[in-house]
This record gives C-alpha cells, sequence and structure tokens, in this order.
C-alpha cells in the first residue's frame, strides 16, 4: 500500500497536468526505509515526448545524491501517460529498476479527471497496491528525520 | 588508493550487497573487467556488443561518461564511478 499525504498526491498530479501532452515525471524522496513520501523533486523529461520518458542523467545523478547525502531513497518514482491508462506499458516494466519504489502513474487522458494509481514493479512482474491518501501539508513533521505522524491524520477522501 | 565504484540496488546481487567496491584500470573498459573478475556478471549488466547499455547511467566523479569518452574515457586512482540505472519508460 501506498500512504501518500494529500498535498505530494496533489502535486504529481498538477505537474501532470502542466506538462501534458508530455509525458511528466519526478520522485518523491522519504527518509531510507520508512516507505514515507516527504520531498517533492519534479524531474526534467530528457524525452520531451507523449510517450515516452526518461530522467536526465545529469540531473538523476544531482538528486540522486542529494539523497544519498540525506538518507533519503526514492520512495515514490511518478510519471504520465497523457493517452493511455494509468497502468505500467511494457516499456516501464522492462525499464523498472528500483525495486523498493512505489511505481505511480496518472493518466491525464481525461481534462477533468486524474487516474492515480500506484505499482510495485520486480523482476517483470507488476503489482497494483492500494493508494491511501492522508491529510497533510507542509509544516511540522515534513522533513523531520523521524518523528509519529503528526499532521498525517487518516482522512477519507 | 584505488577506483570506487557505486553500484546501485538492483546491481548489488554481483557484490554480495555491497554499496560500493573498488577496482583498478586506466580506461572505464578496464575498469568493468577487473570488477568482472572478482563480481562475474556484473560488467554484462552494464555493456553489450556496441558499448555502454542505453538504460544505464555511468558517471565518472560528477559527469556522465557519454560526455567524455564512453567506455574509453581514462580513469585514474581516486576517481569515483557512480552506475545509475536510467529512470524511464512511456506510454508506448
Amino acid at each position: 500500500m501506498l500512504t501518500i499525504a494529500a498535498d505530494l498526491h496533489d502535486k504529481i498530479v498538477a505537474h501532470a497536468r502542466a506538462d501534458h501532452p508530455d509525458e511528466a515525471c519526478g520522485v518523491i524522496a522519504g527518509l531510507a526505509g520508512s516507505d514515507r513520501p516527504e520531498r517533492f523533486i519534479p524531474m526534467l523529461n530528457a524525452e520531451r515526448s507523449p510517450t515516452f520518458y526518461r530522467f536526465d542523467s545529469t540531473e538523476q545523478f544531482r538528486v540522486w545524491r542529494e539523497m544519498d547525502e540525506r538518507d533519503e531513497e526514492p520512495v515514490v518514482i511518478y510519471h504520465s501517460h497523457t493517452a493511455t491508462e494509468a497502468y505500467p506499458s511494457r516499456t516501464d516494466i522492462s525499464y523498472a529498476s528500483e525495486p523498493g519504489a512505489h511505481y505511480v502513474l496518472v493518466s491525464t487522458r481525461e481534462p477533468d479527471q486524474a487516474e492515480f494509481r500506484s505499482f510495485r514493479i520486480l523482476e517483470g512482474v507488476v503489482t497494483e497496491e492500494e493508494v491511501r491518501i492522508v491529510a497533510g501539508g507542509p509544516g511540522p513533521g515534513r522533513n523531520e528525520p523521524i518523528g509519529p505522524p503528526v499532521g498525517h491524520q487518516e482522512q477519507p477522501r | 588508493m584505488a577506483i570506487e565504484v557505486r553500484i546501485p540496488t538492483i546491481l548489488r546481487t554481483y557484490t554480495g550487497g555491497a554499496k560500493s567496491v573498488e577496482g583498478a584500470g586506466a580506461t572505464l573498459a578496464e575498469l568493468l573487467s577487473d570488477l568482472d573478475s572478482r563480481h562475474s556478471g556484473l560488467r554484462d549488466r552494464l555493456v553489450d556488443g556496441s558499448g555502454l547499455r542505453r538504460f544505464v547511467n555511468v558517471y565518472l566523479n560528477d559527469e556522465d561518461v557519454r560526455f567524455l569518452g564512453g567506455l574509453a574515457t581514462p580513469v585514474a586512482d581516486g576517481d569515483t564511478v557512480t552506475v545509475l540505472p536510467a529512470v524511464a519508460g512511456g506510454g508506448r
């Protein structure tokens, strides 16, 4: 299951909308081992394509090193599909290379409604998982090394 | 002194779980062959017949080796080589 704060969910959708009809992509970093997405990092799509995405290699290096220095990992790796459903394509599956990450897909094919789904992709096998959106926004608890999830009360949406 | 090579999670099965290993060589190609002598199979995940695999990024210090000399890039003791799988995919 992916548990994600509402503001982070909204930022992913907003990024996907902003880059439509090209695919948008990025990362949400979190403390290593916490499974809690915390720090939103939109990435360039080096391909600038409606059917393909690839992180810019230089930007990826910088972001991965920064995560390393902060003891973070890519908890969520997201990208958008702009004409197809929010389900991993064969391309997505063959290039999935972070076994610990939640792969989030957003479809922007419908202008008024975004499909937001999360998957694990391990050795070519896709497993969809539940997405739980919880209240939360910038404030206490965000970017703190560890602590009780203050400000992350559950709230069904 | 040696060359430090940082290994991503997905390739640590070849390094017994180690996040970084050390190797030697005058070029990236020599370094990868040296690593493969102790971590068999690692080289194949990074290189195919025509050079570096398309969806693997290899950096010398903080620069993508594609912008340097690819497998012919000179390396030296004290350098750090970082391997990162490209993050890529798409709707079709």
